[in-house]
């Protein structure tokens, strides 16, 4: 029963986010029926088609695929931070990732100073067109700041943790790093003014450069560690049962853990390098997943996988389309969306009802 | 007669740098019960756990004839079975995937139930009276229910040696008469179980008594022995007196 529910609700997500990488195309700050004359319209002008063609190609899609993945990396390293923290709150960023990240993006912008504070201005304004050409060496230099930052604060957690060896150690230190970078971050923001509204566009998330490269790395990681989560799944149901009895089954905890550290650090850092900080989505994308079916991990990872693609791709879709021709940050909606979830699910589970163990 | 399922000579452990086991020397008898026993904090648990080289310990531990450390890791998880006490976060898991876990030292990485597992799976769940429930995900079951999947999940391992720690919480006294059964039931197939146990009138149907106190070994003899039943009234500061009752050993508070 348990698994044709789980295969219908694989289906469906899939077929969701189709769905959303159709629409994804249709929507944005140009909207929808002035490209549909150029793009299929009777003698049209060649330039006019060719400019609508691109808007097509090379901004709406890669993006709205790029939404999927980026949410399917955060999905499935929500799954992975869930499992391996044995803590239904545990998300993503617990490993010192996201402060890591914002650290490093912090001090490229005061490197870089003032060009790319107007960066960050045309991320808040949608002016995507004029900016993707000119600033793609920042750009880039602010991918690499973030993703260094990442791994470096992984790397950091893990050392004052000694290791993986115990879990809450881990925990510990992933938010002991959290909070110092998170300071260190304020810093140098506080003697760099100018880079202050880049950083705010950062730390809500957005998606809106995402380029066909960006949403090959992001893809392409993504299908790497889904196979690596689907080969640990089984530790993780392990584990669940508690470390001792885990280590009684044979399995070898401390190599397990060292995967699943790296797993999660790797797709973490790749979504958040990419598209910033977005909320919620690796937290309540495997919630979603098993408030509906109760799956073991080797499913659960495809599957959360799947409903953070969807969901984030339906994120991005609302904040193009919310108040177009203008747009809001991505993170804003996912955020906004996440809390009313967990609200939803606070009073479902206080409203008396047995919620059969939702979280 | 062959090698004891345990030797153990001059173990001590301790934890957060306090001392909780010295100097323990034990014999285990294969194909019996034993059943360790004491008050709170004489070790129990904490022997259990670096028996079953869940705790590290000095000293000397022979499993079936070959010290704990050498055994290869996934040969050592189909010898061992381990049952321990507050352990489950795992919610969303159903009963029959939860007992399937106990096949994983017979399983290859990745490789998918076999038949023989699925058999396995079937037989311990059905032992332990939780075979229809195998659908229901653990986070829906009660205490007493969990506790015997998770028995169900020790006993699927098919290991020569169970290690249960307080394998009767949360249990009902049917389903207690039950695990007793079914103990006797595994010694009858020749394998070994040892379990630290609060219930002393179950813990006296056992073959052999460990009595413990403060990390040391007080008596170790047969449970009808006279001296098992002094030294278990004397490390209980004689607030229990041991009675036949019924054809059976019981003890009873001394108020």
């Amino acid at each position: 029963m348990n698994l044709r529910q789980a295969a219908w609700l694989g289906w469906g997500l899939i077929a969701v986010g189709l769905g959303l990488a159709v629409l994804g195309t249709c929507v944005g700050s140009a909207g929808f029926e002035n490209l549909l004359h150029p793009l299929f319209g009777a003698g049209v002008d060649p330039v006019e088609h060719d400019m609508a063609w691109r808007i097509v190609t090379e901004i709406r899609l890669p993006r709205t695929l790029g939404a999927w993945a980026a949410g399917a990396l955060l999905g499935l390293a929500g799954a992975l931070a869930q499992g391996l923290f044995r803590n239904p709150l545990a998300d993503p960023y617990l490993l010192g990732s996201a402060s890591g990240a914002s650290l490093g993006v912090a001090v490229a912008l005061a490197a870089v100073g003032g060009g790319a504070g107007m960066v960050g201005g045309s991320m808040m304004n949608g002016e995507s067109f004029s900016m993707l050409s000119g600033s793609f060496w920042v750009r880039l230099g602010l991918t690499g700041a973030a993703f260094a930052g990442a791994v470096l604060a992984v790397l950091l957690t893990l050392a004052l943790a000694r290791g993986v060896g115990h879990t809450l150690r881990l925990l510990l230190s992933g938010v002991i790093v959290g909070v110092v970078l998170g300071a260190l971050t304020s810093l140098v923001l506080l003697f760099s003014p100018e880079s202050l509204q880049a950083m705010q566009a950062f730390m809500l998330g957005t998606t809106s450069f995402i380029g066909w490269t960006a949403w090959g790395l992001m893809f392409g990681c993504w299908c790497l560690c889904v196979l690596v989560a689907g080969a640990l799944a089984r530790a993780l149901d392990g584990l669940s049962l508690g470390e001792a009895t885990a280590q009684s089954l044979g399995l070898p905890l401390a190599p397990l853990r060292a995967a699943l550290v790296g797993t999660l650090a790797l797709a973490t850092g790749t979504a958040v390098a990419q598209t910033g900080l977005i909320a919620f989505v690796g937290l309540a994308a495997p919630h979603l997943v098993r408030a509906a079916v109760k799956v073991p991990h080797r499913r659960l990872m495809w599957l959360a996988s799947l409903m953070g693609g969807a969901l984030l791709a339906a994120a991005d879709l609302l904040a193009r389309w919310a108040i177009a021709p203008q747009e809001l940050p991505v993170g804003v909606v996912t955020a906004a969306l996440g809390g009313g979830y967990l609200l939803w699910l606070m009073h479902r589970r206080t409203g008396g009802l047995n919620a059969g163990g939702v979280l | 007669m062959s090698a004891p399922a345990y030797g153990v000579r001059g173990l001590g452990a301790s934890l957060g740098g306090g001392a909780i086991l010295h100097g323990i020397d034990l014999d285990l008898r294969t194909s019996a019960w034993t059943a360790i026993v004491g008050p709170n904090g004489a070790g129990k648990s904490t022997l259990l756990r670096v028996l079953a080289g869940l705790l590290p310990g000095s000293g000397r531990i022979e499993l079936l004839g070959r010290a704990l450390g050498d055994w290869p890791r996934p040969e050592r998880a189909r010898a061992l079975s381990w049952l321990g006490q507050n352990q489950v976060a795992a919610e969303d898991l159903t009963v029959h995937d939860v007992a399937m876990l106990g096949r994983l030292p017979h399983q290859p990485w990745l490789a998918p139930a076999s038949a023989a597992d699925r058999v396995a799976v079937e037989r311990a769940l059905r032992s332990t009276q939780a075979w229809d429930w195998r659908e229901r995900p653990l986070g829906a079951l009660s205490g007493g229910e969990r506790q015997r999947v998770l028995l169900a999940r020790a006993l699927a391992v098919e290991a020569e040696v169970l290690l249960m720690d307080e394998p009767l919480a949360n249990l009902d006294p049917p389903h207690q008469a039950d695990w007793l059964l079914l103990v006797r039931e595994l010694v009858a197939q020749g394998r070994t179980v040892v379990s630290v146990l609060h219930e002393i009138s179950i813990a006296l149907h056992a073959d052999d008594l460990i009595v413990m106190e403060q990390g040391r070994i007080a008596h170790h003899g047969a449970c009808d022995a006279a001296l098992t039943h002094r030294a278990l009234e004397r490390v209980f500061e004689h607030r229990i007196a041991i009675h036949a009752l019924a054809g059976q050993w019981a003890a009873l508070p001394v108020l």
